[in-house]
């Protein structure tokens, strides 16, 4: 019975919620709820028992995700509004809706139809961030290695990207103002 | 044996090669040389080849290599050397190697001369394809073959429209009369099962006769084609556009006369149905006074010879439809020597006269060119079978072929038509060679050829002359192969009487030709005297008129059904179908060029479009993968 | 009344729909990036609910891949961003038309 409250409770939060923030025209409202969404999505983490996945949503998300977004508004002028020209409402919705649901068919359909066993059970009389921990280390050691390299690699790119003259454009730039950047920079002694 | 046998065969092939690789490049002599020096070979070989075929009766036969062979066809490239075979080889080999020299010298200020050269050792080539073949496959090659060089070489000097006109005529005509060709040879695997000419021809006595006679028309109406016969011979004449040698090896010696080879080599055929030997014959009779009647009156000098090859054609058809098949062979081998003699004098006269064709508009340049008047002459003589000369043995021979078999009509028309060649010959002769200078009218200053091409002429008029000799071992050869029937008249008086008289009206003829055409006041004629108002010389002049009817009746009717075709059928049906799948493509590109617009909103909408439409896809064939079983039983069920 | 998967899949079937709505209709390419965080943890809470009811680990896991695929595409995208604003001063999608066919 608790169960069910939550979890209708908290999917009336969050469609609610990401429903904001898909049709707000403030940026800000929309990253506020946006925030919210990923917190609420966090306590159907908890009720299915995934205690370490839902802490990590909300580490992850309301923390570090959410702060980027703040400080990379902080580069825009949210203020100004973007034109938003609205297209067909039903072919959009209808679009949606219809490949939302192919895609939970899609994934679900073999689910339902046959009796799968499971290849890594739940361990029994184990909580489940040792659980997690078990199997994050053994079975899948190298997709963890490697996320953790796209992590660092994300991270440089972000910085690179975000640092000086990237709003120079090499390919749109003809050789004669190429020249001229490099004298500038070399004049300048930093490195091009 | 063999190696004599391939040199024969392929020494052309190598020539025309040779030649062809110059044929991009200016005029170089060894365009023209190496070819000859070739046929010359394959020449030797062909008399190697003559001479172990008659010394030994033996025959060669060989199986280069498999052409075809799937199920129970098989047809080789097998290739025979027979007492048949080896005569055509000569006089083919023997007459484009004199002709081929003589080229060298007459197309000497020609710019296409090294492509002449490859088209005509090309020519060679088929030709002996043509003549050695041991099946009927093979002949189809060679016959086409000859057809394509012919009409190369017809339409030589291409930028003139009178010479592609004459060469598309005489493709086409063969064209039609191959398609005759193909049938009878369709005919003959189908009955038969074979095309080797053996094992066909021994298998023949079994079928139908209906069957038989079916495969004997057919296959003549291929030889009427390609040796010109009524109603497809308009195009002899026309192919004269070509240079002369040409004439004298295609038109004269050879590619014409492949017909006649074909009905001397199907002679098992023609045996077991004399009903189609006797309408060859009849037709062969009534194209020998025909072409000789327009021959009386034409005023171009190389049409004449044309429409004589052509009579001459008509008697070696007429003694082959009797069954006389060696009479016909030998014919057309004397015929060969003394018509390509004529062609080549007559390209000497053209030479002079800078090619000049009326004969009208010449006379007396026996004076300038003795040597050519005198080949000619001799030719002519020959050719109006005139005694000791090569046409008395052949042609006489044939008028008596056609009196022992008690058909009196054959006989009298060809000894009318003896009569006539031996006019028009000479006709030809007088006003060329004698009477007043009427060249000079026309300030023409003639000049004898080079004396090389006289002298590659001379194997020529040697033969023509000498050719009568050989008559009996010839006959010991070829009746190894061919029916052995001796002409002989019963009673020796009605045999004097016939030679004689045939003979003496030949004379006759040549005489009134001398009278009538060396006297001085021979002008060159303006359409105002008598005679040629005549109905008699129009109708002859006008070849009977049937150029015209094929033009307007034939050609014309079908160039209209064509433009019906053309602009019904094709533009609105045929051009418009294509033209409207295009326009869909087209359309349809237009139409999405929308969806490229570079907006990167309307790109996510089409991708997701695009994603639903795989996602709906992979559902489907999902399910219906896993109940291909009912889905089955249920179009089953249907009846599918 | 018991909570069985076909709830979780039907709210995930929800949340990936508005997500999509989202990609589709907004022209501003932050809210693009939003829209697309919905659609990963839509598909997130599937995974967990589908490792909850079936006893196996290996959906949570893919869950944390997806989260650490997020933050770098957060990373990343808003790097880009930043370049593209500095340039044209706006964040607009219609602007970005330079693949015109």
């Amino acid at each position: 019975m608790f169960e069910a409250v939550a979890f209708y409770l908290f999917a009336f939060l969050t469609i609610s919620m990401f429903y904001i923030a898909v049709t707000t025209s403030q940026a800000l409202y929309a990253l506020s709820a946006l925030a919210a969404g990923m917190i609420f999505i966090s306590a159907f983490f908890f009720i299915l028992g995934a205690d370490f996945l839902g802490a990590v949503q909300i580490v992850v998300y309301s923390g570090a995700v959410m702060a980027l977004y703040a400080f990379g508004m902080m580069f825009f002028d949210t203020t100004r509004d973007v034109k938003e020209k609205q297209g067909n409402k039903a072919i959009v919705i209808g679009l949606s809706v219809i490949s939302a649901v192919l895609v939970v068919l899609i994934v679900s359909a073999p689910i339902i139809g046959s009796n799968i066993e499971a290849f890594y059970p739940v361990t029994e009389g184990a909580g489940n961030v040792q659980e997690v921990g078990m199997v994050l280390f053994t079975k899948y050691l190298v997709p963890f290695e490697v996320a953790a390299v796209m992590l660092l690699v994300a991270m440089i790119a972000g910085i690179v990207l975000a640092g000086k003259k990237m709003d120079l454009s090499l390919t749109l730039m003809n050789e004669q103002e190429i020249l001229e950047m490099r004298e500038e920079s070399k004049s300048k002694k930093v490195l091009p | 044996m063999e190696l004599f046998l391939y040199t024969a065969l392929f020494s052309p092939l190598v020539g025309s090669l040779f030649a062809a690789l110059f044929g991009a490049s200016p005029k170089s002599k060894i365009a023209g040389i190496v070819p000859s020096i070739l046929l010359g070979v394959s020449f030797l070989s062909s008399l190697v080849l003559l001479i172990l075929v008659m010394m030994t009766g033996h025959t060669i036969h060989v199986e280069m290599m498999t052409w075809m062979a799937t199920g129970d066809l098989y047809i080789p490239f097998g290739f025979v050397v027979d007492q048949v075979s080896v005569t055509m080889m000569i006089v083919v080999t023997l007459v484009s190697t004199v002709v081929h020299v003589y080229a060298i010298g007459y197309m000497d200020h020609d710019k296409g001369f090294n492509r002449f050269f490859a088209w005509l050792s090309a020519f060679v080539f088929s030709m002996m394809v043509l003549v050695m073949s041991d099946n009927f496959a093979g002949l189809f090659i060679g016959w086409e073959g000859v057809g394509l060089c012919s009409w190369g070489l017809i339409g030589f000097w291409y930028k003139k429209e009178s010479a592609t006109w004459a060469a598309n005529e005489a493709f086409i005509m063969n064209r039609i009369a191959d398609l005759g060709m193909l049938i009878g040879i369709f005919l003959i695997y189908w009955n038969t099962g074979t095309l080797q000419y053996e094992e066909a021809f021994a298998a023949m006595p079994s079928l139908d006769t209906a069957v038989l006679t079916w495969m004997g028309i057919f296959l003549f109406i291929g030889a009427m084609g390609k040796s010109a016969q009524f109603p497809l011979h308009t195009w002899l004449a026309d192919a004269m556009e070509g240079p002369t040698p040409v004439s004298a090896l295609i038109h004269a010696a050879t590619m014409v006369t492949a017909g006649v080879y074909l009905v001397v080599r199907a002679n098992p055929l023609y045996d077991l149905i004399p009903n189609v030997g006797l309408f060859i014959a009849s037709l062969g009779a009534f194209v020998a006074l025909f072409a000789a009647s327009m021959a009386l009156v034409n005023r171009d000098m190389k049409r004449v010879i044309a429409y004589s090859t052509l009579s001459q054609l008509g008697y070696m058809f007429a003694a082959a439809g009797l069954g006389a098949y060696w009479v016909a062979l030998f014919h057309l081998m004397a015929h060969a020597f003394f018509k390509a003699l004529l062609f080549l004098g007559a390209g000497n006269v053209m030479h002079a006269m800078h090619d000049e064709l009326d004969p009208f508009k010449m006379g007396g340049l026996g004076k300038v060119m003795k040597g050519t008047f005198i080949m000619m002459t001799l030719a002519s003589v020959a050719l109006a079978g005139i005694f000791p000369l090569a046409g008395f043995f052949s042609k006489d021979l044939i008028l008596e072929v056609a009196f022992i078999e008690h058909h009196f009509i054959i006989y009298a028309v060809l000894l009318l038509t003896a009569g006539l060649t031996a006019f028009y010959s000479f006709r030809l002769v007088a006003l060329i060679f004698h009477g007043e200078d009427r060249y000079k009218h026309f300030g023409i200053d003639p000049h004898e050829a080079y004396r090389f091409m006289l002298v590659a002429m001379s194997p020529l008029l040697l033969l023509a002359v000498i050719a009568g000799a050989f008559k009996m071992g010839y006959f010991n050869m070829v009746t190894e192969l061919l029916p052995a029937t001796e002409y002989h008249v019963h009673s020796a008086t009605t045999y004097w009487i016939m030679t004689i008289g045939t003979q003496l009206f030949v004379i006759a003829a040549i005489a009134y030709a001398y009278k009538k055409y060396t006297s001085k006041d021979i002008k060159v004629p303006d359409g105002t005297s008598k005679m040629e108002n005549s109905f008699g010389y129009k109708l002859l002049i006008n070849q009977y008129y049937i150029p015209h009817f094929y033009e307007n009746y034939i050609v014309k009717a079908y160039r209209e059904l064509s433009e019906v075709f053309w602009t019904k059928v094709d533009q609105k049906v045929v051009d418009a179908t294509v033209d409207g799948i295009a326009n869909i493509f087209y359309q349809t590109g237009e139409k999405t060029r929308d969806m490229q617009s570079g907006n990167l909103s309307t790109m996510l909408k089409w991708m997701v479009a695009g994603m639903v439409v795989l996602l709906s896809l992979a559902v489907v064939f999902g399910l219906a993968a896993r109940h291909s079983g009912e889905i089955k039983t249920f179009l089953s069920g249907l009846g599918v | 009344m018991e909570i069985g998967l076909n709830h979780y899949l039907v709210l995930s079937t929800i949340l990936f729909a508005i997500g999509l709505v989202g990609v589709m209709r907004r022209k501003n390419l932050l809210m693009l990036f939003f829209a697309t965080e919905i659609l990963l943890n839509s598909v997130n809470i599937s995974f967990a609910a589908i490792s909850h009811y079936y006893g196996d680990l290996t959906g949570q896991m893919f869950a944390f891949f997806v989260i650490a695929i997020a933050a770098s595409e957060v990373a990343v995208g808003l790097g880009l961003l930043i370049v593209w604003h500095k340039k044209h001063n706006n964040i607009d999608l219609d602007s970005m038309s330079t693949m015109r066919g």
